[in-house]
């Protein structure tokens, strides 16, 4: 229920060039980032665009800047983050614009795809399934990275993607590290050479950015080292 | 159009005073070589030298620039722990170690101007 309060509330609008637009909405209890947006969209102005699906943190679609932090809008509450009265709201950084609020998230899966983040089976299927026990040192490095969903707020938040467009960033290095410990997996040797290049995991300066804004609580920055290492040591034995 | 809010922790304020410091540290190396390069001119010039270095100014500067040396070594230290050793969870103490033990040797760089 309202309760008489309001919220000034900064929209980003346009594409990559644009404005803010100022929208007063009203506070509610337990009212989350997602809600004032939703409600800008339904009473305020309706060509506001913007993206959500789950609302519950499943499908990592909602994610935008709130007050210059990449969030996930939808279990981002207002009292946690409004500053005063005032909120402002944006696209994700480090990605284009579709329009307003809604990010085209292409060049963020092409480098998943270039960080050969994708499952290589084996030429010969084994004829027993793989016992893979869980206190492995490859199945916990696996379980620490394996919970991301893709929702590009590590990417955001950056800087080297920020400074280098080419860089593959934290999401992709992090599923390309939670395949190298994959003992199922059968596409090491190519992708460590895809992920060792110039724009891949030695271009990290361990800024921990990732780590820090991670609404899954992944260790992007520790997955990154992973691979540092993995690749320093194939390199050593003249795989790379 | 974004602000810099996602830059405010303790892992971005030690890679900020890491890459300072190297840039610092880097910028001194030259005034460094001239330093000794006025021994080529005899014993007199470099002591001359010495002696305009007694300024307290440039001691002040002197302490910053171990600060700045030793915050760039603890930081560095860090960072390959970090890269080499696998992660810990006591990163941030790592950086507040780094930090202490910075700070540490300016001090005790200062405490021992004193002593002749």
């Amino acid at each position: 229920m309202p309760d008489g309060r309001t919220l000034e509330v900064k929209v980003w609008r346009g594409r990559e060039s644009g404005r803010f637009q100022a929208f007063t909405v009203p506070r509610r209890a337990s009212q989350t980032v997602l809600d004032v947006v939703s409600w800008i969209q339904r009473h305020l102005d309706t060509t506001l665009s913007y993206r959500f699906a789950c609302r519950v943190g499943m499908c990592g679609s909602c994610a935008m800047t709130v007050n210059g932090k990449p969030r996930w809008t939808c279990r981002t509450h207002v009292d946690k983050v409004a500053e005063g009265d005032t909120l402002t709201v944006a696209p994700l950084a480090n990605l284009p614009v579709v329009k307003d609020l809604a990010t085209d998230m292409a060049p963020f899966f092409d480098k998943w795809a270039k960080a050969q983040g994708r499952f290589v089976p084996e030429d010969d299927r084994p004829r027993e399934f793989h016992i893979v026990p869980p206190e492995t040192s490859e199945r916990r490095a696996v379980d620490a990275g394996i919970e991301c969903i893709g929702c590009g707020v590590c990417y955001a938040a950056c800087d080297i993607v920020r400074w280098n467009r080419d860089y593959l960033g934290p999401a992709a290095l992090n599923r390309a590290w939670t395949l190298v410990n994959d003992v199922r997996d059968a596409g090491n040797p190519t992708r460590l050479a895809a992920v060792a290049g110039d724009a891949g995991c030695h271009a990290c300066h361990s800024q921990e950015n990732c780590r820090e804004h991670c609404p899954k609580q992944i260790n992007a920055t520790a997955s990154i080292a992973g691979l540092k290492r993995a690749a320093a040591i194939a390199a050593l034995k003249g795989q790379l | 159009m974004i602000a810099a809010a996602h830059r405010t922790h303790r892992g971005y304020a030690a890679f900020v005073i890491h890459r300072l410091s190297g840039v610092g540290l880097a910028a001194f190396l030259p005034l460094h070589f001239l330093a000794l390069g006025t021994a080529l001119n005899g014993e007199a010039a470099l002591d001359d030298f010495l002696r305009w270095t007694a300024h307290p100014l440039l001691k002040a500067a002197e302490t910053a620039l171990v600060v700045l040396l030793t915050a760039h070594l603890t930081g560095g230290l860090r960072l390959l722990a970090l890269e080499l050793l696998g992660w810990r969870d006591w990163q941030k103490t790592a950086v507040a170690m780094s930090g202490g033990v910075s700070l540490a040797a300016g001090l005790m760089f200062l405490l021992n101007l004193g002593v002749p």
